[in-house]
């Protein structure tokens, strides 16, 4: 009876170390993914990686070819998303949050946004290539990737600012009503200073998305040989993973280097933007503590 | 102090962010639009029967064939394929990170898997082809240049933090007192786990992997890049195939003009790709409503 009840004991006990080491490999097979993809991309792109590829435009010879239009590209089409998406979706938070009655527009609305956050990034490009590419007749412009590039982070920009809103006590705006603020004092005044750390980090997160969306563009014809910076919000243009993935699609062993090197600008890239984020919120909360 | 200029001001601004909100259903509005316009003047041209049943896909061939099902085939593949390898290890590393591991180990793991998970889907592309594919290739040499495999692989890693993160949450909502009380029964960690966190969880798990498969199904870059475009009624993952998405990919890089039959054809595929993706996101959104344990 007791040897039976010990292995019984015995058994349950291995499955549960088992079960503990089996889960613990499943968490180490991210961690181990991430480091090869950082490790090839870096031993493969790194000799490649210098001044003169940041500074000069592509070009059918690996050797003198660089990302210079790519990188301006890249740099205009995120001040552009974020000059379109950021007030709209700000705005729309503010609304949903401060504004809106409790009615079926606006659960429509709100169920609407949180579908629009599941579309398809291609999806997205092709309502860009019909709407504003064919439609407006911008053409294959900044304005019109631009413009598909805030369709396309509106819904998480949007979630994420309402959030940052939601986290704003009641008491605050209370205390505005009480001292006379009308609804948009109290909101311009109050609620958006002490929502800003973190409606700023949720809105350079979405626009880190925008920096690396390819299908899109791809979708409104973005993949054109470009070899000038473009000077107009309406001139045509590339960008960084649309560079990359011309790179990735040639046979040569050296452009494919040239791909990871693109890589590894656009990662820093991402990571300057993630890093902006983070100093950013820790700065302005510390102002604020309630 | 409201005067009348600050009264209309007020009712201006109410109007100016009411505004903004709407323009989010008028971007629903738009992409069912085109999708829908386009899509009913290409069954103009091409009978449905054949688009929905067809099992030949050559749009620019003589004769062409627009049936469907080889990109559907495709699409399935890798979605499938993916799902194989990332909503296990999505699961347990979810449990791991919420059952098992400490505070610190949580603090270094989970930060990993969310860069995982920021990570642009055209590095992964890059990664299938110079890493994954030259990897299957030398353990199977029949493998073609371009294989479903390799998609399977890198989507797979591309939806995994999704699973992973989804899960985590779900399962850290369930209550504490649910693991004490089944500890007091003497019930091992396992058991716990497998036997009351996770039951009370499935809604959530089971909504992360229908998002996560959604995801797959969208997904558009690395399968690209990766499988290759031959729309394939194929189940064999060592073959090229062609998803719909990476077919939407191949024509918009050809100088399609406006108005022809292929150029009708994005929208007609993007159509069944936004029907798709939209069930899987609405079907997930319904499970977690209507299945969740409330617990308070």
């Amino acid at each position: 009876m007791t040897i039976k009840l010990w292995k019984l004991w015995d058994r349950r006990w291995l499955q549960d170390r088992l079960f503990t080491i089996v889960c613990f490999m499943s968490t180490i097979v991210g961690v181990v993914l991430l480091a090869l993809l950082l490790w090839d991309v870096f031993t493969r792109g790194l000799p490649w990686l210098s001044w003169d590829f940041l500074t000069s435009f592509p070009s059918r010879f690996p050797e003198s070819a660089g990302i210079k239009s790519a990188l301006f590209g890249s740099i205009w089409l995120i001040f552009l998303t974020a000059a379109f998406a950021v007030p709209i979706g700000v705005g729309a938070a503010i609304y949903l949050e401060e504004y809106a009655p409790k009615n079926s527009f606006t659960r429509i609305v709100e169920i609407n946004i949180s579908n629009l956050a599941g579309v398809p990034s291609i999806v997205y490009g092709i309502l860009g290539l019909a709407l504003f590419v064919r439609g407006l007749f911008l053409g294959r412009s900044l304005v019109a990737g631009a413009l598909t590039m805030a369709l396309l982070i509106l819904p998480i920009i949007i979630i994420s600012s309402q959030e940052a809103l939601r986290a704003v006590p009641k008491s605050i705006r209370e205390a505005s009503y009480g001292i006379g603020a009308t609804k948009w004092q109290t909101i311009r005044h109050q609620v958006l200073p002490a929502a800003a750390p973190w409606i700023l980090t949720g809105n350079i997160l979405a626009l880190s998305r925008a920096l690396g969306e390819t299908a899109p563009l791809i979708m409104i014809g973005a993949l054109t040989f470009v070899a000038f910076v473009p000077e107009t919000p309406f001139d045509p243009f590339t960008a960084l993973p649309i560079q990359i993935f011309s790179w990735v699609g040639r046979p040569q062993e050296e452009f494919a280097s040239l791909a990871a090197a693109g890589i590894i600008v656009l990662l820093a890239l991402l990571l300057t933007m993630y890093a902006t984020a983070i100093i950013l919120r820790n700065k302005y909360q510390k102002r604020l503590k309630w | 102090m409201v005067d009348g200029y600050g009264r209309l001001r007020e009712q201006l601004v109410g109007y100016a962010l009411f505004l903004c909100a709407a323009i989010s259903i008028f971007v629903t509005v738009g992409i069912l639009f085109t999708l829908l316009s386009e899509t009913i003047s290409f069954f103009g041209d091409v009978s449905i029967v054949e688009f929905l049943f067809g099992t030949t896909w050559s749009p620019t061939f003589t004769p062409s064939h627009f049936g469907v099902l080889p990109l559907i085939n495709g699409t399935l593949l890798v979605a499938i394929g993916s799902s194989i390898i990332a909503l296990p290890l999505g699961i347990s590393s979810a449990i791991y990170l919420s059952e098992y591991a400490g505070e610190r180990v949580r603090g270094v793991l989970k930060p990993v898997l969310e860069v995982l998970a920021g990570v642009p889907t055209i590095v992964y592309g890059y990664f299938a082809v110079m890493f994954i594919t030259p990897l299957i290739r030398r353990v199977a040499p029949e493998t073609d240049v371009f294989n479903a495999a390799s998609a399977c692989i890198v989507v797979g890693i591309m939806i995994l933090p999704m699973v992973s993160s989804l899960s985590e949450d779900a399962l850290r909502s369930v209550p504490r007192a649910l693991r004490e009380g089944a500890y007091a029964l003497g019930s091992t960690k396992y058991e716990v786990t497998t036997k009351v966190v996770v039951p009370s969880a499935l809604s959530g798990i089971l909504a992360s992997f229908i998002l996560a498969v959604s995801r797959a199904i969208g997904e558009t870059m690395a399968v690209t890049l990766a499988a290759g475009a031959t729309p394939n009624m194929t189940l064999n993952i060592f073959e090229s195939i062609q998803t719909m998405t990476a077919y939407i990919v191949q024509v918009s890089l050809g100088d399609t003009p406006a108005g022809s039959v292929a150029y009708k054809t994005i929208f007609a595929i993007g159509m069944v790709l936004f029907t798709m993706t939209l069930v899987m996101n609405v079907f997930s959104q319904w499970i977690r409503a209507h299945y969740q344990e409330v617990y308070d």
